[in-house]
């Protein structure tokens, strides 16, 4: 008994940050009609920033915020300089965010080294909690709550403002949305930067509990592309629901079959693309 | 007939090539160069003539590779039936790929692929028992094909060189052929070619499977070539590096990827001579070509040359 209730929290630990990382992704394919193969290196360089703030004895939220925002700026400099030139060719753009992904996580080989770096989480979290008569990390669950104020936090932003509702009309029609006098081009750079800050801050607040080292960006790209095809481009909703169910399928394959747990990672995917190719909770085809 | 006079001159040239260079790490450069540019022009076959941009087509050069090396070590095969046997393997996985990566088109297309192959690379890594995990598998002999012992430089590149002319040949046929044409067809108006009674998915279809038959191929070369196989055959590093051989070069041009094959290739081996940062230069690379040479350097030069050439009036 105790494992399952400490293994579905773990796995709600891990789809929180499932969910950190792949809604930004999300909201970016969304909107700007590409898979943003940088994503991964954003969420590795961002765990890297902040184990370097860590270091220089930064408070640990606020090197969860410092990553967020350096990645957030980052971002917001390949959107307006590379992607942005590339616009309308959105076969270059996705290589081209190919090509950066490459960059950034060689260059933090070169930067940080390749051995694995364990990144400590906040004092005020360490230790243990029972609950329900099992011990869980504290931290874990301090994830858990975080990763879900965070989707209220964005659920709030797209459904209930204004600007909200000009990326939810940019997802839906992106001609009519401009014809309209949306500001297109200043909302994908803002888009963008959110999701790269996110990305960012996901490394850091990941990193007490996958540490940091080479190839994460490798391990965390494919989670991200197997949550947003199985929830369905753009969609919250969808990213939420996909990080939920990635999360336990990954933490009890782990557990039950460790040979085989990242390949039955994406049967889920491949039923949906079967049964459903726009993904869950997807609208309209990107 | 001007064609084939090329393609004659360029087959006359391969063949003396290794009297001219010398020195048994440039043949072994050049045999390096030929694989890859099998591998290219398969994939060519999908992101240039049926405009299905794969990220994933590492999956048949390493499936093919492990298939070769598992079977020669572990069942008991001859080299060559373990070859041919690894080439029907993939072609059938390649098959069932197709089903699943062609319910979506474009960027989703690219995305399934990505994730196909990430599948794989895992499988590679984790399921130690059969693949060695991380050590891959090593202690492969090469063939000896009717009695021809491939061990030395020469010896495989000019194997290599047989299977490099005879892939170009099919493929370049294969463009010219009505299929070809429907292939191109399907890129282009895939809502007209169905009104005219093609079915554009089967056109489609078939292209992935020749495309992973052709990438199973030099996979094959591939691990003869190495004598070992490790996951990095089937990381996205290697994707990467075949799908920037197709476009540097020039995608849906017959020798655009061959181009792209040499200069990768070459540029790695340079490269990793004088800097161990192979990745970020090839990150470098990607970047820079697809904001100033979208469409590939062979067409790029074509241009060029055909700009050079009309002031004079030679010709229209």
């Amino acid at each position: 008994m105790g494992f399952w209730i400490s293994q579905s929290l773990n796995s709600l630990a891990l789809g929180g940050l499932l969910f950190i990382l792949s809604a930004g992704f999300s909201l970016i394919f969304g909107l700007m009609r590409i898979p943003n193969l940088a994503h991964g290196a954003y969420f590795m360089l961002g765990a890297y920033v902040g184990l370097t703030l860590l270091r220089n004895g930064v408070n640990f939220w606020l090197a969860v915020a410092g990553a967020g925002v350096a990645i957030a700026v980052l971002g917001g400099l390949i959107e307006r300089f590379i992607l942005r030139r590339l616009a309308g060719r959105t076969l270059s753009q996705v290589l081209a965010t190919l090509g950066i992904a490459f960059i950034i996580a060689d260059a933090c080989l070169w930067i940080w080294s390749g051995d694995p770096m364990p990144l400590s989480g906040p004092a005020s979290l360490r230790g243990a909690v029972r609950v329900l008569g099992t011990n869980f990390p504290l931290y874990r669950l301090g994830v858990i709550v975080l990763a879900a104020a965070i989707a209220a936090a964005l659920w709030l932003l797209v459904e209930r403002t204004r600007i909200g509702a000009m990326v939810r009309a940019g997802v839906d029609d992106l001609d009519m949305a401009r014809a309209v006098g949306i500001p297109v081009r200043t909302l994908f750079t803002a888009v963008f930067c959110l999701g790269a800050g996110l990305a960012g801050m996901g490394g850091v607040i990941a990193g007490p509990i996958l540490s940091v080292y080479p190839g994460l960006d490798a391990d965390m790209l494919p989670l991200a592309l197997v949550v947003v095809i199985l929830g369905g481009v753009g969609s919250l909703l969808g990213a939420c629901v996909g990080s939920v169910v990635i999360g336990f399928i990954y933490t009890f394959g782990q557990a039950l079959l460790p040979d085989l747990a990242y390949v039955i990672l994406f049967l889920p995917m491949v039923i949906v693309l079967v049964a459903r190719p726009r993904g869950l909770f997807g609208r309209a085809g990107a | 007939v001007k064609r084939l006079a090329w393609a004659a001159g360029g087959a006359a040239a391969l063949l003396v090539l290794p009297w001219v260079i010398g020195g048994e790490y440039y043949v072994n450069l050049a045999s390096q160069v030929l694989i890859a540019a099998i591998f290219a022009m398969s994939l060519n076959l999908l992101v240039g003539y049926g405009g299905m941009t794969s990220l994933g087509h590492a999956a048949y050069l390493g499936v093919a590779a492990y298939a070769t090396a598992w079977l020669a070590l572990r069942s008991g095969l001859g080299p060559l039936a373990a070859g041919a046997a690894a080439l029907a393997i993939t072609t059938v996985m390649a098959a069932f790929y197709g089903l699943l990566a062609l319910r979506a088109s474009g960027l989703a297309f690219l995305m399934i692929t990505l994730a196909l192959g990430q599948i794989l690379w895992g499988l590679a890594y984790r399921w130690v028992s059969v693949t060695g995990g991380d050590n891959g598998l090593s202690g492969l002999a090469r063939p000896a094909p009717f009695g021809i012992d491939l061990k030395g430089a020469t010896a495989f590149y000019y194997f290599t060189l047989a299977v490099f002319c005879v892939a170009f040949s099919l493929i370049a046929m294969l463009v010219r052929s009505p299929f070809g044409a429907s292939l191109q067809g399907a890129r282009d108006q895939p809502r007209r070619m169905s009104a005219l009674g093609y079915n554009v998915w089967l056109v489609r279809w078939l292209a992935f499977v020749l495309a992973g038959f052709w990438g199973a191929v030099s996979g094959v070369l591939y691990v003869y070539y190495n004598n070992f196989i490790s996951p990095h055959a089937l990381s996205l590093t290697q994707s990467a590096e075949v799908l920037l051989m197709v476009i540097a070069g020039g995608a849906a041009t017959l020798i655009g990827p061959v181009v792209g094959a040499a200069l990768v290739v070459l540029m790695k081996n340079v490269a990793s001579a004088y800097v161990e940062r192979w990745t970020l230069l090839l990150g470098v690379i990607f970047v820079l070509i697809v904001m100033f040479v979208p469409d590939g350097l062979v067409p790029g030069a074509r241009r060029l040359y055909l700009r050079w050439r009309r002031p004079r009036g030679a010709r229209r």
